[in-house]
């Protein structure tokens, strides 16, 4: 019967994909199916937002002063519990240099100077991102320096050159969006709180719909020069479900040149 | 002379595909335009808007279009003053070799145009009279420039573009610049995206009928907002910010731009620009966009600013130098 399929084959394929939606990846909501693009993916276009204390410490942290002394409390560190399970697992000398980036965090952290902000932190930065889907390239369009991943859903490949946000490979596996990177520098933080990685981060993220307007994110962090073993974080992103929701321009550069460069007045 | 081997080499592709193009009208009729899946013109893909054409028609030119023979020459005369900047011993040395990295506007996707100004309206190609309001204004700016001093005294001396805050790729409107003139647009059922790959800048633009920003929200890009007549996207952007002053406009300046497919590798970008403030009437320019080869890379520009700092550093070196000589 050219042209149809038979019953069989068709029960076949249900059963099939009855399967890839009930046998979920760890922490996946059982049973939640996201609206579909015309593609018949998961529909994630829209704009975005993680809220999280990880902003300030992805480790779990009590709340502290901040580092500026005139913002006093509206600059503060609220406690939060962190967004992994126990410690970052850093060689002992990596420890070392996570402290010193803490102690000089003012002049540091590249947050500050509107560096881009590297992944998995613009993920989780307090700003809304993004989701411009199509079958060949998911675009996250992050507010925060304009900050921009390109991820390729067909034409895989390693990393051309090493860049502030890395090179992006996903592909699909039923309702989760699996995104692994590599490609980066070195000159990324995590955090507020000075912890880093080196240009051998490799970094593999799912992003799995849990309701119309949640996220799933979890992402798993290797870097042998900088971690022991590999860790992972997770927490809910949300959808900005204000009607007028959009990206505003956040061109930070001329926020920072005083600071920057201030000192190469005349 | 390598770099001069590869603007000769590059200038004769040129001649080449300038003898390909040029489709008969009945030839572009036949062509249609690629639809997404849920039925938009499909504009999506790499592009590239390099072009060798000023924006403004040149002295001395009067017709509007060159004959193949003078464009060819216009662009064989622009292509070895592209190579000359590179002239081992000369100022422009300094910066690094265009035609060596293939930087170059002649070994860029080239969009091939007989056009002899980008500007289509006024009829004469150039840019209109400005108002008696635009050109205080114009005086107004350039006494206040004056006042902040050297371009060396003060980061915010120098120009958007040196501080990677905004360059003419980024727009609105898009015009190319010396190199890398390059974008990615993708498109989703209520959603149009510009890449522009200088200053990884992504234009997201939101279809159908959202208002536009309240009026004191002003935004270097302004606030762009888009639809479909027919098969052309046509965005308009408002909300811009005095700093923006596209050719000397004001921040009530009004965009509209016009994206056409006008075949399998070339989109039409016309704009017109609509500011009774700088301007006595709107003017309207068009330019080719050419299909290109991704990706896009990230250009970190604000992050590898090494030369604006050590431009200012190298100022207050030398003023200490100076001071340092003269005599007590």
């Amino acid at each position: 019967m050219p042209g149809q399929l038979r019953p069989a084959l068709v029960a076949t394929i249900g059963l099939v994909t009855v399967l890839a939606v009930v046998s979920p990846a760890a922490g996946q909501a059982r049973g939640y199916r996201a609206p579909r693009t015309a593609d018949g993916k998961p529909n994630f276009n829209g704009v975005w937002q993680a809220i999280t204390e990880a902003y300030w410490d992805v480790e779990a942290h009590a709340a502290a002063a901040g580092a500026v002394l005139e913002l006093g409390a509206s600059n503060a560190v609220p406690g939060g519990l962190g967004i992994i399970e126990g410690a970052i697992p850093y060689k002992p000398d990596a420890l070392a240099k996570k402290k010193e980036n803490y102690e000089n965090r003012l002049t540091l952290d590249p947050e500050i100077k509107c560096y881009l902000p590297g992944v998995p932190r613009a993920t989780y930065m307090p700003y809304p991102f993004q989701f411009i889907q199509t079958p060949t390239y998911i675009m996250m369009v992050h507010t925060y320096a304009r900050a921009v991943r390109t991820i390729y859903m067909t034409d895989h490949k390693d990393a051309p050159a090493d860049s502030w946000m890395g090179w992006s490979n996903g592909h699909w596996e039923g309702e989760t969006l699996v995104v692994d990177t590599t490609g980066f520098l070195d000159t990324t933080w995590f955090d507020r709180a000075g912890n880093f990685h080196s240009d051998a981060l490799h970094v593999v993220e799912r992003f799995t719909a849990t309701s119309p307007d949640h996220l799933l994110y979890e992402a798993t962090i290797e870097d042998p020069n900088v971690f022991t073993r590999p860790w992972k974080i997770s927490m809910p992103i949300y959808r900005r479900l204000e009607k007028n929701a959009q990206l505003m321009e956040f061109n930070c550069i001329p926020f920072v040149e005083d600071l920057i460069y201030g000192h190469l007045r005349k | 002379m390598f770099h001069r081997f590869v603007a000769a080499t590059a200038l004769a592709g040129i001649v080449t595909a300038l003898l390909l193009v040029a489709p008969t009208a009945a030839q572009t009729r036949k062509w249609t335009v690629p639809r997404t899946a849920d039925g938009q013109p499909d504009l999506q893909g790499f592009w590239n808007n390099t072009t060798y054409i000023t924006l403004e028609r040149p002295k001395g030119v009067t017709t509007e279009f060159y004959t193949r023979e003078e464009a060819l020459q216009m662009m064989k005369r622009a292509a070895d003053e592209e190579a000359e900047q590179t002239e081992p011993g000369t100022i422009a040395d300094v910066h690094y070799d265009f035609t060596q990295f293939g930087l170059d506007k002649s070994q860029s996707p080239l969009a091939l145009n007989l056009r002899t100004s980008l500007i289509v309206d006024p009829p004469d190609g150039k840019l209109p009279p400005l108002t008696d309001e635009g050109r205080r204004r114009a005086a107004a700016r350039a006494e206040a420039r004056k006042r902040m001093g050297a371009l060396t005294d003060a980061v915010q001396n120098q120009s958007l573009m040196v501080r990677c805050i905004l360059m003419d790729r980024n727009g609105p409107p898009m015009l190319a610049g010396a190199y890398n003139n390059n974008y990615q647009i993708l498109q989703t059922a209520g959603t149009v995206m510009i890449l522009v790959e200088m200053l990884h800048d992504p234009r997201i633009i939101p279809l159908g009928a959202r208002p536009q920003l309240p009026q004191q929200v002003r935004q270097l890009e302004g606030s762009s907002r888009g639809r479909w007549e027919g098969d052309t996207l046509v965005i308009e952007t408002a909300n811009f910010t005095d700093k923006t002053a596209f050719q000397g406009s004001s921040e009530n300046m009004r965009l509209t731009e016009r994206f056409t497919r006008t075949s399998e590798d070339t989109i039409t970008y016309r704009f017109t620009v609509d500011d009774p403030a700088t301007w006595t009437r709107p003017w309207s320019a068009e330019v080719l966009w050419k299909k290109a080869i991704g990706p896009l890379f990230e250009h970190a520009c604000h992050e590898g600013n090494r030369g604006l700092y050590n431009t200012l550093a190298g100022a207050r070196a030398e003023e200490k130098r100076a001071a340092e000589k003269t005599p007590k």
